[in-house]
């Protein structure tokens, strides 16, 4: 079994913060770090490498500073990792990324399951999984809460609905994305921290990929990015203390008329 | 390979693109000297080029796709179903399609895939539809990923939609990113804005990103579709006409396209749910505050007064006092409820990401610091445990129940 963890390395969104003079958002400082689905991905890799045996190859796209997030797979258990960066990349969207990653992957050939988080916590999207499914033409298994089964030819995973959750069983190679219920994210080990300060992290480039570059980064993105603005941030409202028996009736009686339009 | 953005002679100094990049990509050394584009943060989203008054960023232009655009007409929707029960979501959608389909002079129609569905094809057209494109087959009777996408891809192709809006549920954000990357389409998720630009008439699509903290106008430029998911509660329903008329065009499709690699064993709808917060008008939501499994039921006791769902913080679903489904924030869900309650929730930056959009937001917590308050409509300081009974008994009151 071999099973590839796509993750992206992303700014910290607690540490982002909004200058409140110029209105735009300071990334000073702003500390790098594997995007917190993309963990439960990595988890669940190794958790199924654990169970029933294989090998666990964690793929990235990202400048070349997206390595560390790579060691800190490795360091989690992984068995070996690939980055892939080249300027031709730059300007992607989440068509440009999910075909540069679906190239690697059949670059990488032999894989039987491939596992992204459901989203990165900065675009937000959830589109490069399905994404990669369809450019490598591949059955998806979408907001993942459990691993049921998994054997050389099939897997049977439970995915979380709005209103419950779906039984699926897929063919294998199969795309899955994860949601947070499915574990929890160990902590590297000693061992695996020295493995990853030794380890060889493969770079490919757009060339190595075999790919149409009319498919890759602002050419082979359809959409463009015409504004980007800071919302007005919001402003703390009506404070009510002391006693609730007085303030009650007066929220009550300003709340009525919104939650009998809320209500219809 | 040449840099993809340049700064070039023309450039005063004046660091107008320094304070432009929302990514601190631009750095300028000191007054007087060039700013350097770190191409590492860089994400050519263009603020520099728009910021500069001089001419002076030169940034790659995208090559043309030779598209013929004008090929492509109407606004089109897709049509959640559950148990052939048409989703709220789709009715907002029509609302919002209407109103672009308008700008455009074009149509809005309804694209609905399912079994046994011909009946509610009226709801459709009485809420907006011009055309209702119906696929009605046993194989989509529910929702599978191959096959509703294939149809969705074979439909594009063949009637060649402008713009295509889904509701960014599990299922749509499942569905149209498989369709979008096989018509090489533009996608953008999650919107909370759509308009047309009234110079390129092409769909301008607004959607947050970071959590919130910063806001992202997208345009597809030249590829069409202009596919976009949008998110619940953002858009306004459709306002029923039973005069509008519709066209219904019953479409046929290849057995082939109907075939799945993935299929569904079974679905286990989830007890505890009464209502699917993402829907929810009303969000009665609880915290650490709380305390203990058992308090959630002074949640319940004023989600039931109020007909609201019941969502909790993170911390409340670590703790195991309620289910995942429920968690609202950035490893959860994103809601847009017209009232927010966030009772014994401090309002940690993740959590404020999932809900500081509602329309109006209510904090209960005794901490008078606590972030929430920053972000809360009404705020009250004092304890939960005190104020929530007399809180709903009051609402029971006052709304006669």
């Amino acid at each position: 079994m071999r099973y590839v963890v796509c993750i992206k390395q992303v700014p910290e969104t607690t540490d982002v913060k909004i200058n409140p003079a110029t209105n735009t958002l300071m990334r000073d400082g702003v500390v790098s770090i594997i995007n917190p689905f993309d963990m439960y991905a990595i988890e669940e890799g190794l958790r199924l490498k654990a169970l029933h045996g294989g090998t666990v190859t964690i793929l990235s796209m990202g400048p070349p500073q997206a390595e560390s997030a790579l060691r800190e797979a490795i360091a989690m258990g992984a068995d070996d990792a690939i980055l892939l960066s080249d300027r031709a990349f730059a300007g992607s969207d989440t068509w440009a990324t999910s075909y540069t990653l679906a190239m690697a992957i059949r670059k990488i050939a032999n894989f039987d399951l491939i596992i992204c988080g459901k989203q990165a916590s900065d675009g937000d999207t959830a589109q490069v999984g399905p994404g990669i499914a369809v450019h490598l033409d591949l059955p998806q298994i979408t907001y993942v809460r459990k691993i049921e089964s998994l054997d050389d030819k099939t897997i049977v995973a439970e995915r979380l609905m709005e209103n419950g959750y779906e039984v699926i069983q897929s063919p294998l190679p199969c795309v899955l994305t994860v949601i947070k219920e499915i574990n929890e994210p160990r902590l590297p080990s000693l061992k695996g921290k020295m493995a990853a300060k030794k380890a060889v992290i493969t770079t490919w480039n757009a060339a190595e990929l075999n790919c149409d570059p009319k498919c890759l980064g602002l050419d082979g993105s359809p959409t463009k990015v015409v504004k980007i603005f800071t919302p007005a941030p919001r402003q703390g409202g009506e404070v009510f203390q002391g006693e609730p028996e007085e303030f009650i009736p007066q929220l009550v009686a300003k709340m009525k008329d919104a939650v009998l339009s809320a209500a219809q | 390979m040449s840099d993809p953005i340049k700064i070039n002679e023309k450039c005063v100094f004046c660091g107008a693109c320094v304070k432009a990049c929302p990514f601190g990509a631009i750095t300028q050394a000191e007054r007087k000297t060039s700013p350097i584009i770190d191409l590492q943060k860089c994400t050519l989203c263009g603020s520099c080029v728009v910021a500069c008054k001089f001419n002076a960023i030169w940034m790659k232009e995208k090559s043309s796709s030779g598209i013929d655009l004008s090929a492509f007409k109407d606004v089109w929707v897709f049509v959640e179903q559950q148990d052939g029960e048409i989703q709220s979501i789709t009715y907002e959608l029509l609302g919002e399609g209407r109103k672009l389909a308008d700008a455009l002079g074009m149509k809005l129609c309804a694209v609905f895939l399912g079994s046994n569905i011909q009946e509610q094809t009226k709801d459709l057209i009485s809420h907006g539809a011009d055309k209702v494109y119906v696929v009605d087959r046993p194989e989509l009777a529910h929702f599978q990923d191959e096959c509703y996408g294939n149809v969705l891809i074979e439909l594009v192709n063949r009637h060649k939609p402008s713009v295509f809006l889904c509701g960014a549920s599990t299922i749509g954000r499942s569905l149209v990113s498989r369709v979008a990357v096989k018509v090489h389409a533009g996608l953008t998720a999650d919107c909370t804005g759509l308009a047309i630009d009234p110079k390129t008439l092409n769909l301008l699509q607004t959607r947050p990103a970071f959590g919130g903290n910063i806001m992202a106008t997208i345009e597809t430029p030249a590829a069409r579709p202009q596919m976009a998911t949008v998110r619940h509660k953002v858009m306004k329903e459709a306002v029923v006409n039973l005069a509008h008329q519709g066209e219904i065009s019953m479409e046929t499709i290849a057995e082939v396209l109907l075939q799945s690699k993935a299929r569904r064993l079974k679905f286990i709808p989830e007890v505890e749910t009464t209502m699917n917060i993402a829907e929810a008008n009303i969000i009665v939501a609880g915290g650490r505050g709380l305390q203990s499994v058992d308090n959630f039921k002074l949640l319940r006791n004023l989600a039931d007064v109020l007909g609201a769902g019941v969502g909790a913080s993170r911390a409340a679903v670590d703790s195991n006092w309620i289910p995942y489904s429920h968690q609202v924030g950035q490893t959860g869900k994103t809601v847009c409820p017209k009232i927010y309650f966030a009772i014994g929730i401090s309002g940690q930056i993740q959590h404020l990401a999932g809900m500081q959009s509602s329309d109006i937001i209510i904090a209960i917590n005794k901490d008078p610091d606590a972030p929430i308050f920053k972000v809360a409509t009404y705020g009250i300081v004092g304890d939960l445990f005190a104020i929530v009974p007399q809180l709903t008994a009051e609402f029971k009151k006052v709304l006669g129940k």
